[in-house]
């Protein structure tokens, strides 16, 4: 076991595939010599050349595209979205493409592309450097979504993305890159794409969350462990495809369910959890299914109480957690 | 025309009885001038009017229960048509202009104010007034998650005998399965499976009884029923437990015990033995809601709460000389009586500290200790008896307690008291020794632990130094929840009340 930033995670997931597997290349702007605005891939274009280390120009409908044609000709390209903002241009390569070329080729063609790239506020990045887009793709069947938050699973899910056959987007809360250390495996290992975690267990109540949210949850729910609630943490990790059995475990066995995210919350994430729960567990529930995410607003801002207002906090969730206890 | 509606007294309240009508058909009325009198549970409130106008129709008669919102009265506004319907000629004025432009008008009127709380009127007047009417808090006090009713029905529990934690008083799925655990509750499936239907039918007007039962907050009466009394002793036959389950508490239930038989085998009902209908020179009367409550609740404290009861005897000469001494001055200076009560008061919150366990409450799955030390004072009133609360009575001196005490005496004797003045206590003192009583087994007032009596002061020849002196003694009884508290403890703490109270100087 080492101990690691999710940022040194997600660069060691990297390194070890393109070092295990020579068709594996990265894409994306500032990943050559600059080496991502990270860091993530310092020493890289050294390491693996320019072949397989391309600064692209600033056109990600071009890097998405060009990746799904590298992809559907046998390469494993990893496709990186300097920030999640920027995804924008290349919706129609990820959602009219890329998802959907096993399905429109009955099998014939397969696209194992990874787009990788930051998302989340909280480093004051206002308007172009904050926001989350989940909600946005995953609606598109053919595409998979992963969110890890510590640097295990960043480490284990971008591993598996990369080993994946068709197109996973590998979303990474920019602001844990550095905030979050935690214990990581030695050696080869992956996490399973489509597996909740447990983040920590409880019987009172449990909280539904992914990404930065998934610490601060931990931390009210330590806090409110000495007030004597006992509140479930689960880390979903995969937004597509969801863990709804592990999503359908907590809320009945808690009964009280609070879906917690960042992004805004109409159309959110939460909304389809609340409606598996809904379908599936509404007679094992004792309150209404409570989401507690970002406000719906166009976007987060500079100024830092704009950024605090926006993002649900310890004492925010803390407070909301208590009251779903308590209803 | 404007419609006056049933205000929501109280957080968890969902219906109000209306008791008088100060005013009739015809009568003039000014907004905010008392227009009825309306009671819930044990709050007997004054409803000030919402718009100055004449009476036109009372909707809602003496002694009918209605659900929160809905209407009661209608009042017509000053220059405005009757509607057609309203034909008792009664308003004066407006010319009958007849259907068209008054239903036009009325229309309008009406659109302003559809089912408008009452309390856009009176909030900043009346002290009394009532919290805002919505859908969503009328139907709040009666609701029933999922989860409750799921288990309910799998377990044949009766919801409306379970005293909620959740918010409001909300019964919550895990107070139904402490219920399932202490198993006090099963009849076989023929029956009592549904909760009684208040959630969906409590708006609009559904049973009373059932839907008065889940409100946990008011206030309960720990009358000291004299012990055997000749009614319902709900431990008898069909019931099955308390009486024999005190000693094993967590005695597991057999949820898996509804072997279905449910060939009409009536189920264990609570009245269980025959009743006469009335005879000619029988009197029926008819239960106020004050009457109903204090019946489901000493049910409920009685079948729900194991009871154990002790007694000591105080030697309260002192204390009797002192407020012989003392209350002439005491009466000029702060304007009330000085009684025992304060005393007693000031010695229980003094063992309350040093025994905070007596300040608690069963929650099932937990005992929770209460911080605050809330005293709930019986009073007898009109109809029965009311326990206005004290809060935090350790913090005050003996005349803030006097006063206090006087205060909430006067609100219950007049009918004023609030809900606020009701809940929320954590222990609950009678004096039933103003009635001559000299023992007496209270009942609990849950969800609290503990009850204590005062009994009467008696000279009784006494050993004292071995000797034997007149000395003044009054019995403290106490009943405990035996979930909560030992013998041990409850003893100790009475002893504790007891060495203050023998040891009183000021």
């Amino acid at each position: 076991m080492a101990t690691k930033t999710v940022l040194e995670g997600v660069r060691d997931a990297l390194y070890n595939e393109m070092v295990r597997d020579e068709r594996v290349f990265i894409m994306g702007e500032d990943v050559g010599p600059r080496g991502n605005v990270f860091r993530i891939t310092d020493g890289f274009l050294d390491k693996f050349g320019r072949q397989r280390v391309l600064d692209t120009p600033l056109a990600e409908a071009s890097i998405v595209g060009v990746a799904i044609g590298a992809a559907m000709a046998g390469m494993r390209p990893v496709a990186e979205i300097q920030f999640a903002d920027f995804i924008y241009p290349a919706f129609n390569q990820v959602v009219g493409e890329a998802a959907k070329i096993r399905y429109r080729s009955a099998g014939g063609n397969t696209c194992p592309l990874v787009i990788r790239t930051p998302y989340g506020g909280g480093v004051r990045g206002a308007l172009s450097h904050s926001v989350s887009v989940e909600a946005l793709f995953y609606h598109a069947p053919g595409l998979k979504i992963v969110v890890p938050s510590t640097p295990a699973d960043a480490q284990g899910l971008l591993t598996s993305a990369i080993r994946d056959e068709d197109p996973v987007m590998v979303l990474e809360h920019k602001k844990t890159y550095r905030l979050v250390k935690g214990e990581v495996p030695d050696g080869d290992f992956t996490v399973p794409i489509g597996k909740a975690a447990v983040a920590r267990e409880g019987k009172d109540l449990c909280v539904i969350t992914y990404g930065l949210m998934r610490h601060l949850a931990v931390e009210a729910a330590e806090a409110l462990a000495k007030d004597g609630i006992d509140a479930e943490v689960l880390d979903l990790r995969s937004i597509r495809p969801m863990d709804k059995e592990a999503i359908l475990a907590s809320a009945t066995k808690t009964r009280r369910v609070l879906v917690l995210h960042e992004d805004q919350k109409f159309g959110g994430v939460g909304a389809e959890i609340a409606a598996i729960i809904a379908e599936d567990a509404l007679f094992e529930l004792d309150a209404p299914v409570k989401r507690l995410c970002g406000p719906d607003v166009p976007a987060m801002g500079y100024a830092k109480e704009y950024e605090e207002a926006f993002m649900p906090n310890v004492e925010r969730i803390t407070a909301a957690m208590r009251e779903l206890a308590a209803a | 025309m404007p419609q006056v509606l049933m205000p929501q007294l109280g957080e968890t309240v969902t219906e109000g009885t209306v008791g008088r009508w100060l005013k009739k058909a015809g009568d003039a009325v000014a907004k905010y001038e008392p227009l009825l009198e309306v009671e819930t549970d044990k709050v007997a409130s004054e409803i000030p009017s919402p718009f100055t106008g004449t009476l036109a129709r009372i909707i809602a008669g003496e002694g009918s229960t209605v659900p929160v919102g809905a209407p009661v009265c209608e009042i017509l506004a000053p220059g405005e048509a009757p509607s057609v319907p309203a034909a008792p000629p009664a308003p004066a004025a407006p010319a009958g202009e007849p259907a068209q432009p008054v239903a036009a008008q009325a229309k309008p009127q009406e659109a302003e104010r559809p089912a408008s709380p009452i309390v856009a009127a009176s909030p900043s007047k009346s002290p009394l007034a009532p919290a805002p009417v919505t859908a969503q808090s009328a139907r709040d006090g009666v609701r029933y998650s999922p989860a409750v009713r799921r288990l309910a029905r799998m377990h044949h529990i009766d919801l409306s005998g379970l005293a909620g934690s959740g918010r409001g008083g909300r019964i919550t799925a895990r107070d139904v399965m402490a219920r399932v655990q202490t198993g006090a509750a099963a009849p076989p499936p023929a029956e009592r499976v549904q909760p009684p239907h208040p959630a969906a039918a409590a708006p609009h007007g559904g049973a009373a009884p059932a839907a008065a039962a889940p409100v946990s907050r008011p206030v309960e009466p720990a009358r000291p029923v004299p012990p055997a009394p000749p009614l319902a002793q709900p431990t008898t036959a069909p019931i099955e437990q308390p009486a024999a389950r005190v000693a094993q508490p967590a005695a597991p239930h057999a949820p898996t015990a509804p072997t279905v038989a449910p060939a009409a085998k009536p189920a264990p009902v609570l009245h269980a033995v025959p009743i006469a209908p009335p005879g000619p020179d029988d009197t029926v009367i008819r239960l106020s809601q004050m009457r109903r409550t204090i019946a489901e609740r000493m049910v409920l404290s009685k079948t729900t709460i194991p009871h154990a009861w002790s007694m000591v005897e105080a030697d309260v000469t002192n204390l009797v000389a002192w407020r012989s001494k003392e209350k002439e001055a005491f009466k000029q200076r702060e304007g009330v009586n000085l009684t025992f009560l304060p005393v007693v008061i000031q010695a229980v919150c003094a063992a309350i500290r040093e025994y905070p366990m007596v300040n608690a409450t069963w929650a099932g799955d937990s005992i929770i200790q209460r911080r605050h030390i809330n005293v709930g004072v019986a009073v007898d009133v009109e109809d029965g008896l009311v326990v206005p609360v004290v809060k935090d009575a350790d913090r005050y001196s003996l005349a803030g307690l006097a006063t206090t005490i006087n205060e909430l005496v006067t609100k219950a004797r007049s009918r004023r008291l609030t809900m606020d003045d009701l809940s929320d206590g954590t222990i609950t003192l009678d004096n039933t020794g103003s009635l001559g009583s000299i023992a007496s087994v209270p009942i609990i007032n849950p969800p609290q632990a503990a009850i204590l009596t005062t009994e009467a002061i008696v000279k009784r020849p006494w050993v004292v130094n071995d000797a034997i002196a007149t000395r003044h003694i009054m019995n403290l009884c106490m009943c405990l929840d035996h979930r909560v508290l030992d013998g041990a403890v409850a003893s100790h703490f009475l002893q504790a009340v007891k060495k203050r109270l023998e040891a009183w100087t000021v």
